[in-house]
């Protein structure tokens, strides 16, 4: 049993940065001799200044193909991590095909090359590798984490799975019957209901973001092999990719190996990316329930639509969701959890993608309190409004710049990052500039985002929970009109 | 590398051809204890300027009593609710500010607590860290008892009535333990003894359990041995030292006949669970049983895999777990079944799989590919200093198991030396037919 919930997120999607500081501990704070009287603790002893983050190296190649590798070493362990991402993802599938993408991905190692999707399953496994193939909103991407003595073989079976998928037939209608039954699965479970029913009342049926990655039921039914294998031709192209590495290898022995697996890849061009239209904002607030009889607690979520990766107000929002409901002390967990009770945590969210996702705000709550969490979550998001203290301000800043290191001690964090920068085309000081453009943001800075992107009263609310216990009580706080609906309508 | 944090290893059973001789597992650390009977272990790695503070206390569900279940987990969330020299709300807001992230767990054996902070934050982490040790109590009340109550009930809410049979577990150990053994009842408690709990229970269960000699240390990552050294020292010689904890000793469980139950649950497929007892953590047997499971259960060519999802696709999912404890183990096989199939049909095609495994070794390369796979995790799980399963709460482990703290070439060797009779024999003795447990959650319209 976890004390702290890591439910839907409790920061802002898009981290980035660096990692692997190399530094001198710098262990402030007295270290007195011991000795039999206590130890002063009328103050918490004084920090001394935060030990100094050393900046990664990224080495940038290029194979005679076009594409691009990155290499970050870290030979601490011997592992290595290499991800292709390719620059195609669920925003790019047809409009009448959502699901697309993330079926295509998910199809890369059901056979590949000379081997059997069996065959594959077994190679990787035996060289002790884990080989993942995964599809998001912005990109697709196969990851591979090796030890790196194996890196060689388990590379060849990597660019198998990444260029050569042969899509068998048979294959295909198990994944489809899988992903069929995964949809019907995902309609038991409220936690599962509550961001599908949101993204769609968000953003509606007809744009991309509101229906999930994976697709709808009918749309998976109708998906053949011969549109996963255009879209894979098509999208999966060097000029369309960025191959990352990272872990205990040197960038000089590893090219001639990348080279050797990923180089017969034909450079080719992929069809420019139309852009995920940005979604029309809400204007009016608007409430739905959707019944899930007998629930013990309602799955909560409020927002509407929020900003895209590249907007210029990435710090300040990143700064702002941390005090409104992006860590265990922000305003909504010490609400919700910690002053009621209601819930076992709180939190918030922007969802930022090559156009603009969600902002939510969500919880668990016990059913029988619906209205009152609803009431508090409703003061939170019109209180972040006001200007914020300068205390609570400095503990959100050192909290995110402060961490930082961490979020790089594995291969596989320090990839995704990485991941990140080249899908976003980030900038290569974006992880030396990371600590003091979160420490620049100022109070007015988060002030003037909240006015911006927090506006309660244009807000949809999502309640997944027991219709018959929460209704009256919900209906009769005024919030917006209210209607509501079947799990079978929002899921269908 | 910059430092001897880790002496490389090689992988023994791959790389046997392409390498020497294979160098050993390691995590160097240095241990000593305080008059109070405090253990305290460090381990230095500078990889990244942080530091993991990691602090068990040897004490979880299975030192609770009939009618108060659930309380070490509730009594772990008070942890954080402040304590004389730590306003509530402070220790949150002291580490956040500092850049450092905190949490804590309980199952029914332990109760951990792990703070993360950059190096230049430790002394705060080891102040923060032992005023609960040692005063937890002058602050503690009534009414923070019924705010985190309120909050576990939620909890247990989220994570069990509400989720799609989440219920289950709870009634998986109550089949197949005694109703008077220690691991029968739920980490997360019933809901009537979370209602009965009361501030006199936490004043008694600290002053039993929280003292610490019966608690154990960590610290790891950019660290200074000596000046650590002498931080914990400052801040925790103080602590008062605590009556020793008698050993639980719990009742004799056996399973002498298969015993069957069919519950209800808010979802569209059956389930089905099929669960033995089995060797506790680190006797003959155990490791043999999480090579059992990954030879049924993991990846595709596993043998129920194959069966039951890929093959016959007559159910969704299936795993299968050796769930390791030092009461007690049990390995539980979990399989949900596709529209159109029957519980039934997927049981007996269990069973085949089953009965030759119990008859006839895997194959080699069966029981490599999972060797070669658990090997691969030891080392993915050195990366990391802090947080739950880092380096730190590793050594936590390995040292309350009692093996010694870098107990790491020691465990990975225990698989290493398995053969595949090892695996059919530890099937046929610790999976028979004929003595085990057979839930079924099916739909409520279903009945």
């Amino acid at each position: 049993m976890n004390r702290r919930l890591r439910a839907h997120g409790s920061r802002l999607t898009a981290w980035t940065a660096t990692g692997l500081a190399t530094l001198v501990a710098l262990l402030i704070g007295s270290a007195t001799a011991f000795t039999q009287g206590k130890a002063d603790r009328s103050h918490p002893p004084a920090l001394g200044p935060a030990p100094r983050l050393a900046v990664p190296p990224i080495q940038k190649r290029t194979l005679a193909n076009g594409l691009p590798v990155w290499i970050v070493e870290q030979h601490e362990v011997p592992l290595v991590q290499v991800n292709l991402v390719i620059f195609a993802g669920s925003g790019d599938d047809p409009a009448n095909a959502f699901g697309l993408a993330s079926f295509t991905a998910a199809m890369l190692d059901e056979g590949a090359g000379t081997r059997s999707a069996l065959q594959i399953a077994d190679e990787v496994e035996f060289l002790g590798a884990s080989l993942g193939t995964t599809s998001s909103f912005d990109s697709s991407a196969v990851r591979l984490n090796v030890p790196v003595r194996q890196l060689r073989p388990a590379l060849a079976l990597m660019a198998d799975v990444a260029l050569r998928p042969t899509f068998p037939p048979a294959e295909v209608e198990r994944l489809r019957q899988e992903r069929l039954t995964a949809l019907l699965q995902a309609k038991d479970d409220a936690a599962s209901v509550a961001p599908l029913a949101f993204a769609r009342v968000v953003f509606g049926t007809t744009h991309r973001y509101g229906t999930a990655a994976s697709g709808t039921a009918a749309t998976l039914k109708a998906t053949t092999a011969a549109q996963m294998r255009e879209f894979h031709s098509a999208r999966y192209k060097p000029s369309n990719a960025t191959l990352i590495v990272a872990g205990d290898v040197t960038a000089a022995a590893v090219l001639p190996q990348l080279e050797a697996a990923f180089g017969a890849w034909p450079a080719a061009a992929a069809p420019a990316r139309t852009a995920v239209p940005t979604a029309r904002q809400l204007t009016a607030g608007q409430l739905t329930i959707v019944d899930m009889p007998s629930a013990e607690q309602s799955q909560i979520r409020i927002g509407w639509v929020g900003v895209p990766r590249s907007t210029a107000d990435y710090f300040p929002l990143l700064v702002l969701n941390t005090i409104l409901g992006g860590s265990f002390t922000s305003r909504l967990n010490q609400n919700l959890r910690e002053e009621h009770g209601y819930a076992y945590g709180a939190s918030s969210r922007f969802d930022m993608r090559l156009s603009a996702g969600a902002f939510q705000a969500g919880a668990g709550v016990q059913t029988d309190k619906t209205a009152d969490a609803l009431r508090e979550f409703f003061k939170e998001l019109k209180g972040i409004a006001e200007p914020v203290g300068a205390e609570e301000l400095a503990k959100a800043k050192n909290y995110v710049a402060l961490s930082f290191p961490g979020e790089f001690e594995t291969i596989t964090d320090l990839t995704a990052h990485l991941e990140e920068m080249a899908i976003y085309k980030l900038p290569d000081t974006y992880f030396s500039q990371y600590i003091a453009n979160v420490q620049a943001v100022t109070a007015a800075a988060v002030q003037k985002a909240a006015a911006t992107y927090i506006q309660p009263d244009k807000f949809a609310v999502v309640v997944v929970g027991d219709r018959k216990t929460i209704e009256a009580g919900v209906r009769a706080l005024n919030l917006a009109p209210v209607r509501t609906q079947t799990v079978d309508e929002v899921l269908p | 590398m910059r430092t001897a944090v880790l002496v490389v290893a090689l992988f023994p059973a791959v790389l046997a051809a392409q390498s020497g001789t294979p160098r050993k597992l390691e995590v160097p650390y240095r241990q000593f204890q305080l008059p109070n009977g405090l253990n305290v272990i460090m381990h230095r790695d500078t990889s990244v300027p942080i530091v993991a503070v990691n602090v068990w206390y040897h004490v979880g569900s299975a030192n609770e009593r009939p009618g108060r279940t659930g309380f070490a987990h509730l009594f772990e969330h008070l942890m954080f609710e402040g304590s004389k020299n730590v306003k509530e709300g402070e220790f949150d807001n002291l580490l956040e500010s500092a850049g450092g992230d905190n949490n804590g767990s309980t199952t029914n054996d332990r109760t951990n607590y792990v703070d993360d902070v950059p190096a230049n934050a430790l002394e705060l982490a080891l102040f923060l860290e032992s005023d609960r040790m040692a005063y937890l109590l002058d602050t503690m009340s009534p009414e923070r008892v019924n705010g985190q109550r309120d909050v576990v009930k939620n909890e247990r809410r989220q994570s069990y009535e509400n989720r799609p049979y989440g219920m289950a577990s709870i009634e998986l150990d109550k089949m197949l333990w005694p109703a008077n053994h220690p691991y029968s009842w739920p980490t997360i408690g019933y809901m009537e003894d979370l209602t009965a709990a009361s501030h006199d229970d936490v004043v008694q269960f600290f002053k039993k359990y929280y003292a610490p000699n019966n608690a154990s240390l960590v610290i790891a990552g950019d660290i200074d041995y000596d000046k650590t050294k002498a931080l914990v020292e400052k801040w925790f010689g103080e602590v008062p030292k605590g009556e020793p904890v008698e050993p639980i000793a719990p009742p004799a469980a056996v399973l002498t006949s298969v015993k069957r139950q069919t519950m209800t649950d808010r979802v569209r497929l059956s389930k089905l669970f099929i669960a033995w007892l089995t060797p506790r953590v680190f006797d003959p047997g155990d490791a043999a049983l999480d090579v059992t499971s990954s030879v049924l259960a993991g990846g595709k060519n596993s043998r129920l895999y194959k069966r039951l999802v890929y093959d016959t696709q007559m159910a969704q999912d299936v795993e299968a777990t050796q769930q390791s404890g030092p009461l007690g183990s049990s390995f539980v096989i979990e399989t949900t079944v596709r529209p159109g199939h029957t519980v039934a049909e997927v049981q007996k095609a269990i069973d085949e799989e089953l009965a030759k495994l119990r008859q006839e070794p895997p194959s080699a390369r069966e029981v490599q590919r999972a060797l070669n796979q658990i090997e691969a995790s030891f080392y993915r799980r050195m990366q990391r200093v802090g947080s739950f399963g880092g380096k730190a709460d590793q050594l936590n482990s390995y040292f309350y198991a009692g093996g010694g703290p870098d107990y790491f070439a020691e465990d990975l060797a225990r698989y290493t030396s398995l053969s595949a009779s090892d695996v059919q024999a530890a099937a046929a003795r610790w999976l028979p037919p004929d003595r085990r447990v057979e839930l079924t959650v099916n739909p409520e319209d279903k009945k």
